[in-house]
C-alpha cells in the first residue's frame, strides 16, 4: 500500500470529519436540550440540499444566496417539527418519541420521492482540486472542514457568552430545576430546535457542493450521524467532535484499505463495542 | 362466542385457495401469502416491543434467515430445511452475542434502539460487501429445484402451486400468534413488564433482568428469522435493501406500531392495513405514485403516535372492553 495514499486518505477523513460533525452537533445540540433523538434529522438536511439545489439550478440564484436562504429555511423547518410532532409527546415514554420522528423519516424520504423522484441532482460546481506535498485535497471539503470550525466556535461562543445560550445549557442539565427558575422553557425548546435546524441548513450547503441529493441520501449519512453522537455522549459537544473525526478517519482510511462497506461495518462494531464498553460516550457525563 | 367467531374466520381462510375467483385468484393468495408472513414477523418484533426493548434492526434477523437458506442452496444444494435451521440458530447467536453485553450493562431506551440500528446496517452491509458470495446490491435469485420434481420439492421448499405457500404462511402465523399468547399468559410477561416499568425495582425483587430480555431477544430473532426464510422461499428473490437494514426494519416496526404492539392481533391488523395499502396504491397508479403509500404511512405513524399509542386495533380493543364493563355493571 502506498504510503502517500494513506496519507491522503487520513487527510480526506479529516476533512470529511468537519461535515460528520456539523451534523452531529446540530443533532446533538437538540438532544441535549430537547432530551429527543431526531431520527429524521439528516432527512430534514436532505430537503435542505434540495432547497440550495433547485434555487440554484432553476432560478439559477448565486451559491451564496440560496446557501442563505437554505439555512433560514431549514431554520423555520426545525421550528415547524417542534411544534408540530415534538411539542405534543415531549412527556411520552422514549420509546414513543423515536418512533414518531421514525415515521417524520418515512415521510420526508416517500414524499421527496414523490416530489423529486429517485433522480441523482448534482449543482456540477467546477470546484477546484489542490494539490498538496503530493497529496489530492477537494476545495470543496477543504471549505466543509473550514465552515464547519468556525460553526462550531461560533456555537460555542452563543453557548457560553449569551443569556439564551445560558438557558438553554442549564436545560440540558436540569429542566426541572430551569422551569422552577421561572425560565421559559418552551421558547428556549424553539430557539434550540431553529438552531439545530439551521446547522442542518448549514450542512445541506456544505454536502450539496460535494455529493449528489436523493431522496435516500439520508440513510447514507444519518446512522453514522447518530451513532457519532452516541459514541461521543449523547449532549457532549467536545464528544461529538472527537467522535466524528474517529469515525471518518476509520471510514476514510478503512475505505483504502479494503472496500468502503467494511469500513462502515468497522465504523458501527467500534459503535458497539463502544456503546457497551462506555454507554455514557467517549466524553459524557453520566446520566 | 368469541371461539366461534375465531373458528368461523379460520375456517374461511382455510377454504379460500379452493374459491373459484378466476384470474384474480392468484394475485390475492398472493398477497395474502405477504400479509401473513409479514404478520408474523411483526408479531415476533411486538413481542419485544410491547415491552419497551425497541429493536431498529430486527431486518438484521430477517435477513440472516433469508440469506442462510438460499446461500446453502444455491452453492451447496443443502436443503432449506437445514438452511433454515442454520439461519434460525445464527439469528439467535447474533441475538446473544449483541443482546448480552447491552442487557448486562444496561443498555437501554434511545441506546438500545441505536445498538440495533447498527446491527442492521452491519448484517446489510457485509451482504453488500461480501458480494461474490450473496450477490451484493444485486440481490441473489433462489436457484430452481431439479425440473424433474414437477415444482413441487419438500426438500427444496419450493412449490410452484401458491396454495402450498399459502397454507405455510397460514400455518407460521397461527404459529407466531401461539407464542405471542404464551409468552402473554406466561410469568416471563409480568417479569418483563415489571422490567420495562422500573428495571432496578425489579432486579431488587429477584427478577433475573438478564436472563429474561435476553431469552425474548432470542424467541424474537429466531421467529423474525423464520419469517426471512419463508419469505425468501416464496419470492426466490433476496435484496439487502428490502431483507436487512434500516428500510426494513423500520417498516416491521412500523406495521406494529400502527395496529399496536401490545394487543395479540394488533401487528397482523397494522400489517394487513400496510400491505393492502401499497398493493392498491400500486396497481390503481403504478409508478405514477412512487413513494406514495410510505408517505401516507410516515404520516399516519406520527399521528398514531401522538393521539393513538395503542395503535388502531388496540385503541379499539380497549374501547370495546371498557364498553362491555359499563354494560355489565350498569350501576355504576
Amino acid at each position: 500500500m502506498d504510503a502517500i495514499l494513506i496519507a491522503e486518505s487520513a487527510v480526506n477523513g479529516i476533512l470529511l470529519g468537519g461535515v460528520l460533525a456539523l451534523l452531529a452537533l446540530g443533532l446533538n445540540l437538540i438532544f441535549g436540550v430537547v432530551d429527543i433523538v431526531w431520527i429524521a434529522y439528516v432527512d430534514l438536511v436532505m430537503l435542505g440540499m434540495y432547497a440550495v439545489y433547485w434555487l440554484v439550478a432553476r432560478f439559477g440564484w448565486s451559491v451564496w444566496l440560496a446557501g442563505l436562504a437554505a439555512v433560514a429555511l431549514m431554520a423555520a423547518l426545525g421550528v415547524l417539527v417542534h411544534l408540530a410532532i415534538i411539542a405534543p409527546i415531549l412527556s411520552s415514554p422514549p420509546v414513543n418519541q423515536l418512533l414518531a420522528t421514525g415515521g417524520l423519516l418515512f415521510f420526508v424520504q416517500s414524499f421527496a420521492t414523490f416530489l423529486f423522484t429517485t433522480d441523482h441532482r448534482s449543482l456540477r460546481l467546477a470546484l477546484p482540486t489542490l494539490q498538496v506535498a503530493g497529496m489530492y485535497v477537494s476545495f470543496a471539503r477543504l471549505l466543509a472542514f473550514g465552515v464547519s470550525l468556525l460553526a462550531m466556535v461560533g456555537l460555542y461562543l452563543f453557548l457560553t457568552r449569551t443569556y439564551m445560550g445560558t438557558a438553554m445549557r442549564a436545560v440540558s442539565q436540569d429542566r426541572e430545576a430551569v422551569a422552577l427558575m421561572g425560565a421559559d422553557t418552551r421558547r428556549i425548546y424553539l430557539v434550540t430546535s431553529g438552531i439545530g435546524g439551521a446547522m442542518g441548513g448549514l450542512a445541506a450547503v456544505l454536502l450539496i457542493l460535494q455529493y449528489s441529493v436523493h431522496p435516500h441520501f439520508g440513510a447514507s449519512f444519518g446512522p453514522l450521524t447518530f451513532m457519532i453522537c452516541v459514541l461521543g455522549g449523547l449532549g457532549s459537544m467536545p464528544g461529538a467532535f472527537v467522535a466524528s473525526f474517529l469515525m471518518s478517519e476509520v471510514i476514510s482510511i478503512g475505505g483504502i484499505i479494503t472496500s468502503t462497506e467494511m469500513a462502515y461495518v468497522v465504523a458501527f462494531v467500534i459503535f458497539i463495542a463502544a456503546i457497551v464498553v462506555r454507554p455514557q460516550g467517549l466524553l459524557g457525563r453520566r446520566a | 362466542m368469541r371461539r366461534a367467531v375465531a373458528a368461523a374466520g379460520l375456517a374461511a381462510l382455510a377454504l379460500l385457495p379452493w374459491l373459484p375467483l378466476g384470474g384474480a385468484h392468484l394475485y390475492y393468495l398472493h398477497v395474502l401469502i405477504l400479509i401473513f408472513t409479514w404478520a408474523f414477523v411483526n408479531t415476533a418484533w411486538s413481542l419485544m416491543g410491547r415491552f419497551g426493548l425497541v429493536s431498529l434492526g430486527h431486518g438484521a434477523f430477517i435477513g440472516i434467515g433469508a440469506y442462510s437458506a438460499v446461500l446453502l442452496w444455491n452453492f451447496w444444494r443443502i436443503s432449506p430445511l437445514i438452511g433454515g435451521v442454520v439461519g434460525v440458530a445464527g439469528a439467535a447467536i447474533v441475538a446473544v452475542v449483541i443482546g448480552y453485553p447491552c442487557f448486562r450493562y444496561r443498555v437501554v431506551g434511545h441506546y438500545f434502539a441505536l445498538v440495533t440500528l447498527a446491527v442492521g446496517e452491519v448484517v446489510r452491509l457485509l451482504i453488500i460487501a461480501e458480494r461474490d458470495w450473496t450477490g451484493g446490491s444485486l440481490g441473489v435469485t433462489l436457484k430452481d429445484a431439479a425440473k424433474d420434481a414437477g415444482g413441487f420439492s419438500l426438500a427444496a421448499l419450493q412449490f410452484a402451486d401458491k396454495r402450498v405457500f399459502y397454507y405455510i404462511a397460514l400455518a407460521v402465523w397461527l404459529g407466531g400468534l401461539a407464542v405471542w399468547r404464551r409468552v402473554d399468559r406466561s410469568m416471563a410477561r409480568s417479569a418483563m413488564e415489571a422490567i420495562g416499568e422500573d428495571e432496578t425495582a425489579a432486579a431488587c425483587v429477584g427478577i433475573p433482568v438478564t436472563r429474561f430480555k435476553l431469552r425474548i431477544t432470542v424467541l424474537s430473532a429466531a421467529l423474525c428469522a423464520v419469517g426471512g426464510i419463508l419469505y425468501g422461499q416464496y419470492v426466490t428473490y433476496l435484496n439487502p435493501e428490502t431483507l436487512a437494514g434500516i428500510g426494513v426494519s423500520l417498516q416491521v416496526v412500523f406495521a406494529a406500531v400502527l395496529g399496536g404492539m401490545y394487543s395479540l392481533l394488533g401487528p397482523t391488523v397494522g400489517t394487513a392495513i400496510t400491505i393492502a395499502l401499497a398493493e392498491y396504491l400500486r396497481v390503481a397508479f403504478g409508478v405514477k405514485l412512487l413513494g406514495m403509500a410510505e408517505t401516507i404511512y410516515g404520516l399516519a405513524l406520527i399521528l398514531i403516535i401522538i393521539f393513538l399509542p395503542e395503535g388502531l386495533y388496540g385503541t379499539l380493543r380497549v374501547l370495546a372492553i371498557r364498553r362491555r364493563a359499563t354494560a355489565t355493571a350498569p350501576g355504576r
